[in-house]
């Protein structure tokens, strides 16, 4: 199509090469070099690289992950000594979450995405953009050195005054997160920044795709949160160090003061983490049922409603820490406002198929399972800021199994669809649909099968960190560790077609999917300046999937 | 109905008072969590089937909610977590609010053990012996790093911090061993820091005291012949002033009630203390913990603020026994040693 034409007027349309393409090598193709890459500008080779990095963490974590598992197939000791465990279960957990799922979707498909879904050529700041990868990586330098050269013992939440006393080497680990930090800062600053000023024309706050949305309210709690995840690092190290004594009782200090600060970063963390995944979901919901998201705002603000409110409910992770009973009942209640606008995207979510035409594509099948994940896990989360129920389940694994259903439940699932979802368009190549669906069912019936009995697990009064448990919790962890080597399984299958496709797939048309998103408007996979010719016109809000002559919208709320 | 949903969830026997509340509360949630789980689950199949796509490029209607559909959204979730919020802070009120007739037992978590001390005298290691049917209040602190005290059946839980006490409670209902774990990570042996409590009924109770009170008794060299004449003060508050005298608590308060350079300590316990920011507070074990360890948080109006802190000179025992002390400066019956077993406490507020 050419690219003036707005999206109704062609329903389905498919964008074909035009006869500058030759002119217009794919970004791809656009300079070959090592030093083409390492030093590039391009949003999308750096989002490219971002995905190379981060699923590379993805593997060591996952590595970490399935040791873990095995030592805790029998009661005693198994095939790692304590000491080795501590550091795995605490290196699992950094990792992953500062390495993986903290930058996956943002770096990755947050930076592909976001200008060519704001018609723009580029993020505002390319060179921030590289940098904050380079942040990334020597971050990640420093704390897998730390991890090679000691390792640590603490547990991802590095809770005083244990943190400041243990031998292990806390030091170099905190330092990388604190560097990490700084490249989720400048990430988030450049989308908010990108959304305020690169949108094209035509493209209003209300016809942004509910990705950017999603982005963008995840930015926020970026540039706002993290700061002061750097501060209480620093302050943990010093402690180490020098001995400082702000948060250690013998030198005068308050223990339960570190739990405050971290906790005011590492809540909104999470939707740090899950934002992204939301805001996935609502592009692929759209797309796969040919719809408009049934309540386009609600979504949208409910994304900028949680980011709010997260940041007042850090206060659930410590009702049993001595702080009084009325703090406890006020986060109690901040906290449910949290499930409340979750709630409401979920609803919309299944009425956005309502009506629609729906093609069970992978991508479709991973929504599928996160919709599952994110009610049965956000379901969970409320129950524990019953402040009753927590006083049993706080600290036992029923808290790793409620945040692995709804943090990495939903972030994996989102992941895995934005991956099948924006491959053709990233790389230009289809992979095979028919693995992609079998390993799709493989992750999520493994997933189930290694988190359910840890629900369980958790009710009958297993602690987490736990090295060592009683005998009567062996049946569970056994079919949790079984659970886990399927989920293993089935993303070997993933990896192995994804790399087949990149080679020796069949190549992608502009729009496989017909879909009406934006960034479906220019090439498979697209050219260095993202669009071909003058930069197309926005004047439908994006998946507007009506017939041209009934194209008359009525008030949306 | 309460044993089959009880074993479908894999949840350990209910032992005490609080394990029945919150097990009901338990079944709802799980029960409703259930039901919305399958009706978004079912709607999302039915419509995946319903409307499965017949071209590649189908259009679709136009559908946007109406307000009443948003609306219920919103208020359909927001009308079960309100009630889930009741219910549960009720029963958390409930568990967060000792009894005022419980009996105290000092808990300290040390890497890797519990150590238990009740003011009358005995001490235990990993073991905590309670009667059957009487509520028990624990105030929790830790020596090292942070644990958590827990039993599972009787589902309380409390953190053990450094440098403060915490307190909760519980009423065991029957008889039995019931398992105590750490679930606040501590280090290499955190998964070995386990306990037990074992519950005694009520004679045994009484016995298993007998027996701790000989013990402690014939190891005190100034025994006198006729044990049952003599009233013993608390052992721990013995302790408790001796050590109070060691560090020098007596320059400054007195026990006789004339204030001095501090406060006296007599009738401190309990008694609602005017501070010179103008605000009032409750004297209880936190915040006497509090003024030796930071005196300056929190100053009585009309004293200076000139007492040194004990942060790192006082143990946490030491700690527990200068509060027992100044306890028995409050109760008169203990302080005729008429009994040392009544109710010694206010609940801290
Ligand atoms: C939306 C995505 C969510 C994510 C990513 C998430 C993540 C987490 C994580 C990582 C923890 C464990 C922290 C730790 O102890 O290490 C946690 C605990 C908790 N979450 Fe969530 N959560 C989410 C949703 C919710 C919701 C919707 C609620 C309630 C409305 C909730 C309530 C809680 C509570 C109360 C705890 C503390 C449990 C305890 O340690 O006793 N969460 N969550
Ligand atoms: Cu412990």
């Amino acid at each position: 199509m050419s690219p003036s034409s707005s999206i109704a007027a062609e329903p389905g349309a498919v964008p074909a090469p035009d006869e500058h393409h030759e002119h217009h090598p794919s970004y791809l193709v656009d300079g070959t070099t090592v030093k083409s890459w390492l030093l590039t500008l391009d949003h999308k080779r750096i989002g490219v690289m971002y995905l190379i990095w981060v699923l590379l963490f993805f593997l060591i974590g996952g590595i970490y992950a399935l040791i873990v598992r095995l030592e805790l197939l029998t009661p005693g000791p198994t095939i790692i000594d304590a000491m080795t465990y501590n550091r795995a279960f605490t290196m699992h957990g950094v990792v992953m979450i500062f390495l993986f799922m903290i930058p996956a979707i943002p770096g990755a498909f947050g930076n592909f995405m976001l200008p060519l879904m704001l018609g723009a050529k580029d993020v505002a700041f390319p060179k921030l953009n590289l940098m904050s990868l380079y942040l990334l990586l020597s971050g990640a330098v420093i704390a897998i050195w730390g991890m090679i050269n000691g390792g640590m013992d603490t547990g991802w939440t590095f809770y005083t005054p244990y943190s400041t006393h243990t031998t292990t080497t806390v030091a170099p680990i905190l330092f990388g997160a604190f560097i990490i930090g700084f490249s989720s800062i400048a990430t988030g600053l450049n989308f908010i920044v990108t959304t305020h000023t690169m949108r094209a024309p035509g493209i209003t706050w209300f016809k942004m795709p509910l990705f950017v949305w999603a982005m963008y309210a995840t930015a926020c709690i970026q540039v706002l949160a993290t700061p002061v995840l750097g501060l209480v690092l620093l302050l943990v190290v010093g402690e180490n160090i020098f001995h400082f004594g702000i948060f250690d009782p013998a030198r005068g200090g308050d223990p339960v003061l570190f739990q405050h600060l971290f906790w005011f970063y590492s809540h909104p963390a999470v939707y740090i983490m899950v934002l992204p995944a939301f805001g996935v979901m609502s592009e692929v919901v759209a797309t796969y049922s040919r719809k408009n998201i049934f309540g386009y705002r609600a979504v949208a603000f409910s994304s900028l409603g949680i980011a709010f409110v997260g940041f007042f409910a850090w206060g659930h992770h410590m009702f049993v820490s001595g702080q009084s009973t009325f703090n406890a009942g006020v986060f109690a209640v901040l906290t449910m406002l949290v499930g409340v606008f979750t709630a409401i995207k979920v609803f919309n979510w299944v009425g956005t198929v309502y009506k629609g035409a729906v093609d069970f594509k992978t991508p479709f099948a991973y929504f599928c399972g996160f919709l599952y994940f994110t009610v049965f896990g956000g379901m969970t989360g409320v129950a524990f800021a019953t402040a009753s129920l927590d006083v049993p389940w706080h600290d036992t694994y029923f808290v790793v199994a409620h945040f692995h259903f709804i943090m990495v439940g939903a972030t994996i699932m989102a992941f895995m669809a934005a991956l099948h979802y924006w491959f053709p368009k990233m790389f230009g190549k289809t992979y095979h649909e028919g693995w992609g669906l079998v390993s799709a069912a493989l992750i999520i019936l493994g997933f189930n099968a290694t988190f359910i009995p840890q629900f369980l697990l958790g009710n009958a009064g297993m602690p987490r960190r736990y090295y060592e448990y009683p005998e009567r919790f062996q049946t569970l962890n056994v079919a949790s560790t079984a659970g886990a080597s399927l989920l293993a399984f089935g993303f070997i299958i993933a990896a192995v077609y994804l790399t087949y496709a990149l080679v020796y797939g069949e190549r992608a048309s502009a729009n496989p999917w017909h879909s009406r998103g934006y960034e479906w408007l220019t090439e498979s996979p697209p050219p260095t300046h993202n669009f071909v010719g003058p930069q197309p016109t926005y004047t439908e809000e994006p998946h507007f999937y009506v017939e041209p002559e009934k194209a008359e919208v009525p008030d949306a709320v | 109905m309460n044993e089959l949903l009880n074993n479908i969830l894999f949840l350990p026997e209910q032992a005490s008072t609080f394990a029945e509340r919150v097990d009901n509360l338990h079944y709802f949630v799980v029960g409703v969590t259930m039901l919305m789980s399958f009706a978004v689950g079912t709607a999302a199949v039915f419509f995946f089937f319903r409307y499965r796509r017949r071209s590649p490029t189908q259009t679709t209607e136009y559908v946007v909610p109406s307000v009443k559909t948003e609306f219920l959204f919103v208020s359909l979730p927001l009308l079960f977590f309100l009630t889930w919020f009741v219910i549960g802070f009720r029963d958390f009120v409930f568990v967060s609010t000792p009894p005022k007739d419980a009996m105290d037992v000092y808990v300290m978590g040390k890497q890797w053990m519990w150590k238990f001390s009740y003011p009358e005298g005995p001490n235990g290691v990993n073991v905590l012996h309670v009667p059957a049917n009487r509520p028990v209040r624990l105030l929790i602190t830790s020596r090292d790093v942070i644990h958590s005290f827990f039993v599972p059946s009787f589902r309380i839980k409390m953190d053990a911090v450094p440098g403060r006490y915490t307190q909760t409670w519980f009423e065991a209902t029957k008889p039995g061993t019931y398992q105590i774990l750490c679930t606040e990570y501590c280090g290499l042996s955190h998964s070995k820091m386990l306990g037990e409590v074992v519950v005694l009924a009520p004679e045994e109770w009484d016995a298993w005291v007998k027996e701790q009170r000989k013990g402690s008794l014939q190891n005190r060299q100034d025994a006198l012949a006729d044990l049952s004449l003599v009233p013993q003060p608390a052992r721990m508050a013995e302790q408790g002033q001796k050590v109070a005298a060691e560090v020098g608590c007596f320059k400054c308060h007195t026990v006789n009630g004339e204030p001095h350079i501090g406060p006296t300590f007599l009738g401190l316990y309990g008694k609602q203390e005017t501070l010179q920011d103008g605000m009032s507070l409750r004297v209880d074990e936190a915040y006497i913990t509090q003024s030796m360890m930071d005196p300056g948080a929190h100053l009585t109006s009309g004293f200076p603020n000139v007492m040194p802190t004990f942060q790192g000179k006082l143990t946490g025992p030491q700690t527990a026994a200068i509060v027992e002390y100044i306890k028995t400066l409050r109760t008169p019956d203990i302080r005729t040693g008429a009994s040392s077993q009544g109710p010694v406490y206010e609940p801290i507020q």
